[in-house]
C-alpha cells in the first residue's frame, strides 16, 4: 500500500493505492487521525480507485478515521470503491454510515 | 518433516487415505507481508475453478481474514510461526442445490480457541474491532472450527451458485 497526500487549503486528499490489509492499516490509521487531529482537515477525502482489497483491520482504520472527525467536527469522505471494499463495508453494515462519492469532484463538493 | 495436517491425522490415529480431489497445500509464516501472496495464489485457483468474480473475492476475504486471525490472536504477533493452508473440491451439495464446492483447511499450532468468542460482536454499534469473524461467516457457507492434539483446524466450505464451475482441473 503506498499512501500519498494532496492539500487544498484546509482538505486533504489521500491517494491511497495497494490492497490494505493487517501489515499496512497501522500506517493508514496513523496518517489518518495524525490530518485529523494534529492538522485538523476540515475535510479528508480518501481516493481509493487503485485499492482493490480492503480487510477488516482497513475498515476499523476507516471507522477510526470516521469516529475522529466526527469528534473534530470534520467531513471524512470516501469515493473510488472497488466491489471487494463495497461488500466489505456492506458485511459491517457501514456502507450508510460513511460518506461514500462517486469520484473527487463528488467527493469535494457534496 | 511432518506438516500439521498430518500431525494431526497422525495423532488422532486416523489413516492417512488418497484424495483425489487435493487441489492445492500453501504452508506459510505467520508474517502479515505473507498476506497479499496468499491471495494473490488464491485468485487464479479459484478462477482455474469456474467460481464468479464475487465468489472468489468472497473466499479470498474468508481465508485472509482466517489467516489474519490465526496471525493476530493464535501467534499474537509472532512472524515465524507455521501455518498450513490446503484445498479441496466438494462435490455438490448432498440436497441438490448449488454447485460444486471448495474446502480450505486452515492449521495453526497455537492455543485452543475459545468457541464461545467465535460468533464476533454485534455490529449495531459504531466500533473499530472484531469484524473479521463476521467477514468469515458471511463470505463461506460453513465454518468448523476443530482442535486436535496440539493443533487448531479451521474449516472453511464454499459453493458455488452458478453454473459456471468447472470440474476439477
Amino acid at each position: 500500500m503506498k499512501i500519498s497526500a494532496r492539500r487544498v487549503d484546509k482538505v486533504t486528499i489521500f491517494d491511497i493505492s495497494g490492497d490494505i490489509d493487517m501489515s499496512n492499516s497501522p500506517e493508514l490509521r496513523k496518517a489518518l487521525l495524525h490530518e485529523i487531529r494534529d492538522a485538523r482537515a476540515s475535510r479528508v477525502v480518501l481516493n481509493l480507485s487503485a485499492t482493490k482489497y480492503i480487510d477488516s483491520s482497513g475498515v476499523a482504520s476507516l471507522v477510526e478515521g470516521l469516529k475522529a472527525s466526527r469528534d473534530m467536527g470534520s467531513r471524512f469522505v470516501l469515493f473510488g470503491l472497488s466491489a471487494s471494499a463495497r461488500e466489505v463495508l456492506q458485511l459491517s453494515r457501514l456502507l450508510k454510515i460513511f460518506e461514500v462519492r462517486e469520484n473527487e469532484e463528488q467527493a469535494l463538493t457534496s | 518433516m511432518k506438516t500439521l495436517a498430518a500431525n494431526q491425522q497422525r495423532d488422532t490415529k486416523r489413516p492417512a487415505k488418497m484424495n483425489h480431489d487435493f487441489l492445492l497445500k500453501i504452508e506459510l509464516r505467520s508474517h502479515p507481508r505473507l498476506l497479499s501472496v496468499l491471495r494473490g495464489a488464491m485468485e487464479p485457483l479459484m478462477e482455474v475453478l469456474g467460481f464468479s468474480e464475487e465468489e472468489s473475492r468472497s473466499i479470498i476475504r474468508a481465508i485472509d481474514e482466517a489467516v489474519s486471525n490465526i496471525m493476530r490472536h493464535s501467534y499474537r504477533g509472532r512472524f515465524d510461526r507455521p501455518i498450513e493452508v490446503s484445498c479441496r473440491s466438494l462435490r455438490r451439495r448432498s440436497n441438490g442445490k448449488g454447485g460444486q464446492g471448495v474446502e480450505f483447511l486452515l492449521f495453526d499450532r497455537g492455543p485452543a480457541v475459545d468457541p464461545t468468542k467465535l460468533p464476533g460482536r454485534p455490529l449495531d454499534e459504531l466500533r473499530c474491532g472484531g469484524l473479521g469473524l463476521h467477514f468469515i461467516r458471511g463470505s463461506v457457507d460453513r465454518v468448523e472450527y476443530k482442535r486436535t492434539a496440539n493443533t487448531n483446524r479451521l474449516r472453511l466450505v464454499k459453493y458455488a451458485r452458478s453454473s459456471k464451475q468447472r470440474s476439477n482441473p
